[in-house]
């Protein structure tokens, strides 16, 4: 049978293969060989070694700035949403009346696009500061609050359901037997259900992890930046480095092949993380 | 065994959950609420309800409509994502399917680099491949459908391929022993037992297409008429400093109804292939 098929292979993978060139392969390549040259267009590029990415790192570019505020952003997020999204699925799994019309509501901000989403809350936000005479980008506290605001109110319900998931599938003679040897709720949930439901939170934490980190759409929307790029994340940084001022497209080009490396240990770790408890199990 | 204690504890939680799901609904509620009122009513008070001096009717979402050709760009999100979905479910399928059954160095490298472009950010890539999108005249809804499969593809394949390798080959063979072609067994045989995975894909690169901004943003871009609802927001907002902000809001609702149309009537299926989405990717 494989033989076969062997012969189908144009057929089967022909045009998966070549839009996959066009978005992915062919662009991928460029860009990693572009971040060493000097270029306006594809067409134009001058080899110039490693000074692109000497360049990036400097004072100016807004790029480490941009690093720190983003892992700030993400440490706060991926906490706050998690510890939230953990304590409602608790909640939810009690068997209150109304639990699915609950878990309907909480997860709907998470369809709703990054553009809207954030001009939907720039709007909220600076309709409460509007009463002290200020507004959200006046201050960069205040785009930093919002931005973790704005993502624990999409994702918390994302979360909340896979948290859902994890608990549901505690045995339920499990909680009975520790109940039974005389554990308090609080034990219960520190030493039968957490254990229980690691792989779940491992998940999480990764997800939250790499949407915060990866973030663009909510932080262009909600304060673009503002006040002096105090408030620009990594992605938005990159972008700005393209498109914002004719000259540095190289070195936009060398921060996004560091945002790619950052990325790819995140996702390695990952890996890693998974399989150790693939093998406990 | 629920005790005079829980059930009082339920109770809190329930007041709690109501609480927070007036939480969440708020800021849609208050866009939908400002939505309503004249522009220069808007920043005066943000939270009042409408009255008869301040409600202008639909006046906003004409103003808005005329201003932005929002139904417009309704029409090309929703073309762009449905044929983009299909040729995604359809080809990724055949794709996934060829490389778990072919076992050649071919298959084992495009195995490898889907699942390699899963890890990439778009930032990486989003330069080199406008300016190829460019060279190969791309930039027009069909050429987004093609680029679309081609981001699409790395998680698609790989969550394809992962059920196809729990099918038993015993079934294809039967089918191309009584002599049907690969195609004919593939599409009689295999794709209705890939449906649920086909489903989940469907979904997740559903909601992804239709929220995205920055690639119709840069591939599409603001001239053309092929502008979809994200890139319309983000002009309404952006183009002019003096802001209209009951346009503002009365396009943010009708950006939102129809995500909210689709979830309620997919709901089961959403938040399951959400779930399944990030416990495979």
């Amino acid at each position: 049978m494989e033989k076969t098929l062997k012969k189908y292979f144009l057929v089967f993978t022909l045009p998966t293969v070549v839009a996959f060139a066009f978005a992915f392969i062919i662009p991928f390549v460029q860009g990693v060989y572009l971040s060493f040259c000097k270029f306006t267009t594809v067409n134009n590029a001058k080899w110039v070694g490693l000074s692109n990415y000497k360049t990036a790192f400097s004072n100016g570019q807004g790029f480490t700035s941009a690093l720190g505020f983003t892992v700030t952003f993400t440490v706060i997020s991926v906490l706050t949403i998690n510890l939230f999204a953990f304590i409602i699925a608790l909640l939810l799994t009690r068997k209150i009346k109304g639990t699915n019309i609950f878990r309907t509501v909480f997860f709907m901000p998470n369809l709703i696009g990054g553009i809207v989403l954030g001009y939907t809350w720039q709007q909220m936000i600076n309709a409460i500061l509007y009463k002290y005479e200020t507004t959200i980008v006046s201050n960069a506290k205040y785009g930093f609050w919002g931005l973790v605001l704005l993502m624990n109110w999409q994702m918390i319900g994302y979360m909340m359901i896979i948290y859902i998931a994890g608990l549901q599938n505690v045995p339920g003679d499990l909680i009975e037997a520790a109940k039974i040897d005389g554990a308090t709720p609080w034990q219960t949930l520190i030493k039968v259900k957490i254990p229980m439901v690691m792989s779940s939170i491992t998940i999480c934490m990764f997800l939250t992890l790499s949407n915060s980190f990866k973030l663009f759409d909510q932080n262009k929307a909600l304060t673009d930046g503002a006040p002096l790029k105090k408030t620009q994340m990594l992605a938005l940084n990159i972008y700005e480095t393209f498109y914002g001022k004719t000259g540095y497209e190289g070195v936009g080009q060398a921060k996004a092949v560091v945002f790619f490396i950052i990325v790819a240990v995140i996702a390695l770790v990952q890996l890693s993380f998974t399989r150790s408890k693939e093998v406990e199990h | 065994m629920t005790s005079a204690k829980t059930k009082f504890s339920n109770k809190i939680i329930f007041v709690l959950l109501c609480a927070l799901t007036v939480a969440i609904l708020y800021p849609l509620l208050f866009i939908l609420n400002n939505s309503f009122k004249g522009k220069f009513f808007i920043s005066k008070d943000p939270f009042a309800l409408p009255n008869s001096e301040t409600f202008v009717g639909l006046g906003n979402y004409v103003n808005g409509l005329i201003k932005t050709g929002l139904f417009k760009a309704i029409g090309w999100s929703f073309f762009i994502t449905i044929i983009s979905v299909v040729l995604i479910v359809l080809f990724t399928s055949m794709t996934a399917y060829y490389i778990t059954r072919v076992k050649s160095k071919y298959s084992t490298a495009l195995y490898y680099m889907f699942v390699f472009s899963m890890i990439v950010p778009f930032q990486m890539v989003m330069f080199t491949m406008t300016s190829l999108a460019d060279k190969f005249h791309l930039r027009n809804p069909l050429g987004m459908c093609l680029l679309y499969l081609g981001f699409g593809a790395g998680l698609s394949v790989f969550m394809f391929a992962g059920f196809v390798k729990s099918i038993p080959l015993e079934i294809e063979e039967a089918a191309m022993i009584d002599g049907c072609s690969p195609l004919k067994t593939f599409f009689g045989v295999v794709f209705p037992i890939l449906k649920p995975t086909a489903i989940t894909v469907a979904i997740l690169n559903a909601m992804w297409i239709w929220n995205d901004f920055l690639l119709p943003y840069l591939v599409i871009g603001v001239s053309t008429q092929y502008k979809t609802i994200p890139v319309v927001v983000q002009m309404l907002v952006g183009s002019n400093g003096n802001k209209d902000m009951g346009a503002l809001m009365a396009m943010l609702v009708l950006s939102i109804i129809p995500i909210v149309i689709f979830y309620l009537t997919c709901q089961k299926y959403i938040i399951e292939g959400v779930v399944a989405g990030a416990v495979k990717g």
